[in-house]
């Protein structure tokens, strides 16, 4: 196996663009990032696109080369994964098993979703398709009562409170407002994160994530091409993906992710690193409760502390170790297929030390976590500098 | 009919397209005696976690639960 390095990032703003389409969203982010990389599509040898719900949301299959040849990329092999919320996260493991692997040098991974063409409750229906259909979704649940279940039983087992659940609103509102390419740039108080329209109790709607359309895109290469395309490599330094059984009520213990604890320890173990070398995250927080049991799951502090860890400002963007520091999912916005790799992309941006006004102070080794469904698939990445 | 305590549950008042007009309406994971969980609804007095419950009804094959 050797060692492998991002070349290039590039992404589009995330929001609800009633005017475009998802292919014009993919292209976009593809262009970008092959300008990043200084590199043509003729270059590209494979190409995966994520995606979760193209059928569902706009009528569109077959959409790996869809993309890929309107971008120019021509004669490669062309594959879209779907991993639920972990698609595009899935799609760049994968990429990164075929550099790694040697079968070939440069490969390029495009993530997006166009979700906002339809009704709140339509993409709750289409969304809910990543749950167990013959089971709990055809009782009338939700992605938020799912997560909301987590919560409840997360509370009565260590105290868990609103406020904690509510601190992790404020605090990826607040980067999200400095962040230019944010779905939602706007700061909230603590009052108003736990006085927001009831949608799942305990969740209300500043718990849950953004429906929004988007896309993001990067290139791999390995290290020692690395250079032939940009000054600025980013190291893949671990990487893992790991599945669970995809019904919450065949999980021994919901509030806690076997594999995102899988995943955590493969990446942690392949980069030779533990959670303390970590200096900063990209969580998966669909909803506030997953992000406080993903730092946990993740040994970034002790299991059933999430809440307080988050709630006492350990993970603010000016704290020892900011989680967040686009806004997440919360703030930035989450068209899920492209969720994964714009995590890729906004690791990339800190360590490159491109981050603007949102930059932080540590930012050579950051961690990213992207979740499919209740915790049916999860991606960790480890990046570090080159 | 089955019956056994409550694991988890949620009050939800956002619905999917397809429940919309049953909404709010209380969801469980319920622990059963039998053994294994199961997802269903609740019926009635709204239910916490650890109360008793018992299945009164199924309809399209997801069990309905009231308060014992």
């Amino acid at each position: 196996m050797r060692p492998v390095a991002v070349i290039g990032a590039g992404k589009t703003p995330f929001g609800a663009f009633p005017d475009r389409d998802l292919r014009s969203l993919a292209v976009e982010a593809g262009q970008k990032c092959l300008r990043n990389a200084n590199a043509t599509p003729a270059q590209i040898q494979s190409f995966y696109l994520g995606n979760f719900s193209g059928p569902a949301f706009v009528g569109q299959n077959h959409l790996a080369p869809y993309v890929s040849t309107a971008l120019g990329i021509e004669d490669v092999p062309a594959t879209r994964i779907e991993a639920a919320c972990a698609s595009s996260g899935s799609a760049f493991y994968h990429a990164w098993t075929e550099v790694a692997a040697g079968i070939q040098d440069v490969v390029m991974v495009v993530g997006v979703e166009k979700m906002t063409s339809q009704t709140t409750a339509r993409t709750s229906e289409i969304l809910a398709e990543a749950g167990d259909c013959s089971g709990e979704m055809k009782a009338g649940n939700t992605f938020a009562s799912l997560f909301a279940m987590i919560a409840r039983r997360h509370m009565y087992e260590f105290g868990t409170k609103k406020e904690h659940l509510a601190s992790v609103a404020v605090k990826n509102h607040a980067n999200g407002a400095l962040n230019p390419d944010a779905h939602m740039r706007k700061a909230i108080t603590l009052e108003q994160a736990m006085n927001g329209k009831p949608i799942a109790d305990p969740l209300n709607i500043y718990d849950c994530s953004l429906i929004s359309d988007g896309a993001a895109a990067v290139i791999l290469a390995p290290l020692e091409r690395a250079r032939e395309f940009t000054d600025k490599p980013v190291r893949v330094l671990g990487i893992a993906q790991a599945s669970d059984r995809v019904a919450l009520d065949e999980k021994p213990d919901i509030t806690t992710f076997a594999a995102v604890r899988r995943a955590g320890e493969k990446a942690y173990g392949m980069a030779g690193l533990g959670p303390d070398d970590i200096q900063f995250a990209e969580l998966h927080d669909c909803f506030t409760i997953a992000e406080i049991i993903a730092s946990e799951d993740l040994g970034f502090c002790r299991r059933g502390q999430g809440g307080p860890y988050v709630f006492e400002g350990c993970t603010l963007r000016t704290g020892p170790r900011p989680v967040n520091t686009t806004g997440g999912l919360k703030a930035k916005g989450h068209p899920v297929g492209a969720t994964g790799v714009s995590q890729i992309c906004d690791l990339m941006k800190q360590i490159r030390g491109e981050a603007g006004e949102l930059q932080i102070p540590r930012h050579e080794v950051g961690l990213a976590e992207n979740l499919g469904g209740s915790g049916g698939t999860c991606v960790v990445t480890i990046l570090g500098a080159a | 009919m089955r019956s056994g305590a409550v694991y988890t549950e949620t009050v939800i008042y956002s619905a999917p397209e397809t429940f919309a007009k049953e909404a709010p309406y209380q969801s469980a994971i319920v622990t059963l005696d039998g053994g294994g969980r199961v997802t269903g609804r609740i019926l009635g007095d709204r239910v916490s976690i650890d109360d008793r419950v018992v299945e009164v009804e199924q309809r399209n094959g997801v069990p309905y639960f009231t308060k014992a």
